[in-house]
């Protein structure tokens, strides 16, 4: 039998590139896709410590959505969102998008008004949200226990049928093999160790294969961001903690769309193999150790039973962690560092996945201009500073 | 689960703590005379090491005092 044609080259790393992004995550080669695409950026190495997408790009809930409650928020993400409705056809590559809708449930009086406030807000943003009552969340979703004798009730909950899931190797592997066939170079065990730096401005990085030069630098490394840029001395406000998941076997469909709740905390899909994919929030402690606490996989399961009576009947097969770099507002960095030529873009927290093509552009942009694009624009290292947080810890509906 | 120390109650699960995040991180002696920058750093910004952490727990449901411990943040091996 035939192995079937590799999607990418494994070339040997060159001497100097005119861009090098440091994390072959989504992130990273969204990234370099776009460089390419959109920006005629070809010569760019992906350098990855491990293999191409084996960290959070391995381990997320693959929830795509972009209702959130700020306005940069909404600007960033539905770009994403209007960026997934084409992606297949851009990158001629099925990652099995399917835009089942999101429903975000009300158990308290305050989710309440918080549900219906983003549905505004979303709307005056362009993006699509609708309040639903206990009748309508029980018609999307029937499994869900709408019934008033639960400790907390489904007194309601938002709506945005444009959400989704998409597989999410598939798309790793989908801008993987697009940005290879532009020329970028996919380096796989190849970790970044530390930069090369001329005065204030950093021209390579020092990896375990030696050096690289670099016009400009990238870091789209999650978790480890703070690793690397304290070699340079500067510091995020960054925790990296772990995020765990879990999947049960595979059933016959009965989950139509995507469940989350922010009261009893849990996210509920159903992959398009049979699991149910299901997560919740982060470990405590901040941790590199990419495993979690058993108890915080006990309480999603007991928040999941409680709103799905029927995955009683479910038995839980795999659970697993990443590690998520978590920012004091819940948004993400996205741009220019004190340290000049290098960029960054981490503190997506527990959300990085459905940003993927959206922050691959604009990422690209910043990558390619030397500066930010008007969406990454207001997502800056210095707003910590100058008090332009754009705080959704309590607005975007969920831990992500 | 880790097992936790409590410096009064001895080793108890996890799930009797809450976590403080980075210890030794005191008020600054002379807020007045802070700059913006100096703020950010106090409010915003803390260590995030990959390796030996000095950190802050509270034993909520026992002793409910709080306490520095030194944990290894790869091996989540408590050191102190």
């Amino acid at each position: 039998m035939e192995h079937p044609d590799w999607l990418w080259r494994t070339p040997e790393p060159k001497k100097s590139y005119d861009v090098v992004i440091v994390g072959a995550g989504g992130h990273g080669l969204a990234t370099a896709y776009y460089l390419a695409r959109n920006h005629g950026i070809t010569n760019v190495a992906v350098l990855e410590k491990g293999w191409l997408a084996g960290g959070n790009m391995a381990r997320n809930t693959t929830i795509i959505r972009s209702n959130y409650l700020w306005d940069e928020s909404a600007g960033i993400y539905e770009h994403s969102l209007k960026l997934w409705e084409g992606l297949r056809e851009d990158l001629e590559y099925d990652f099995l998008f399917s835009q089942r809708g999101v429903l975000n449930l009300a158990h308290t009086l305050q989710d309440v008004r918080e549900g219906m406030r983003r549905v505004n807000a979303n709307r005056l943003n362009g993006i699509d949200g609708e309040w639903l009552t206990p009748d309508e969340v029980a018609k999307v979703c029937p499994i869900v226990n709408t019934s008033p004798d639960v400790r907390y009730p489904v007194l309601g909950g938002t709506w945005q049928p444009r959400a989704g899931i998409a597989k999410h190797d598939y798309v790793a592997w989908a801008f993987a093999r697009k940005a290879d066939r532009y020329g970028v170079d996919l380096i796989q065990g190849c970790e970044v160790t530390g930069f090369i730096t001329d005065g204030n401005r950093v021209t390579g990085v020092e990896t375990n294969r030696g050096p690289i030069h670099a016009g400009r630098i990238g870091l789209a490394a999650a978790g480890h961001t703070s690793v690397l840029a304290s070699t340079l001395g500067i510091r995020l406000p960054l925790q990296s903690h772990p995020l765990q998941a879990l999947v049960s076997e595979l059933l016959e469909p009965v989950h139509p769309t995507v469940v989350m709740s922010n009261h009893v905390h849990v996210y509920v899909s159903q992959a398009h193999k049979g699991e149910l994919v299901m997560g919740a929030g982060i470990d405590s402690y901040n941790s590199y150790g990419q495993r979690g606490s058993v108890h915080v996989i006990e309480q999603q399961m007991a928040a999941a039973l409680e709103l799905f009576p029927v995955f009683a009947h479910a038995h839980l097969i795999r659970t697993w962690g990443g590690i998520v770099d978590v920012t004091p507002d819940a948004s993400p960095i996205i741009g220019r560092t004190p340290v000049e030529n290098l960029f960054v873009n981490c503190g997506w927290g527990t959300g990085g996945f459905k940003a993927t093509p959206g922050v691959g552009w604009v990422f690209a942009h910043t990558l390619a201009h030397g500066e930010p694009h008007e969406l990454n624009e207001p997502f800056t290292l210095e707003r910590f500073t100058t008090g332009a947080l754009i705080d959704e810890h309590g607005a975007a509906a969920v831990a992500h | 689960m880790l097992l936790i120390s409590c410096p009064w109650c001895g080793e108890r699960e996890e799930t009797e703590f809450h976590y403080g995040g980075q210890a030794f991180v005191s008020y600054p002696a002379d807020p007045e005379s802070l700059t913006d920058e100096e703020w950010a750093q106090y409010v915003f910004f803390r260590d995030n090491p990959k390796g030996d952490f000095a950190e802050r727990w509270v034993h909520s449901a026992g002793c409910r005092r709080w306490f520095n411990t030194v944990r290894n943040t790869v091996t989540s091996e408590f050191l102190s």
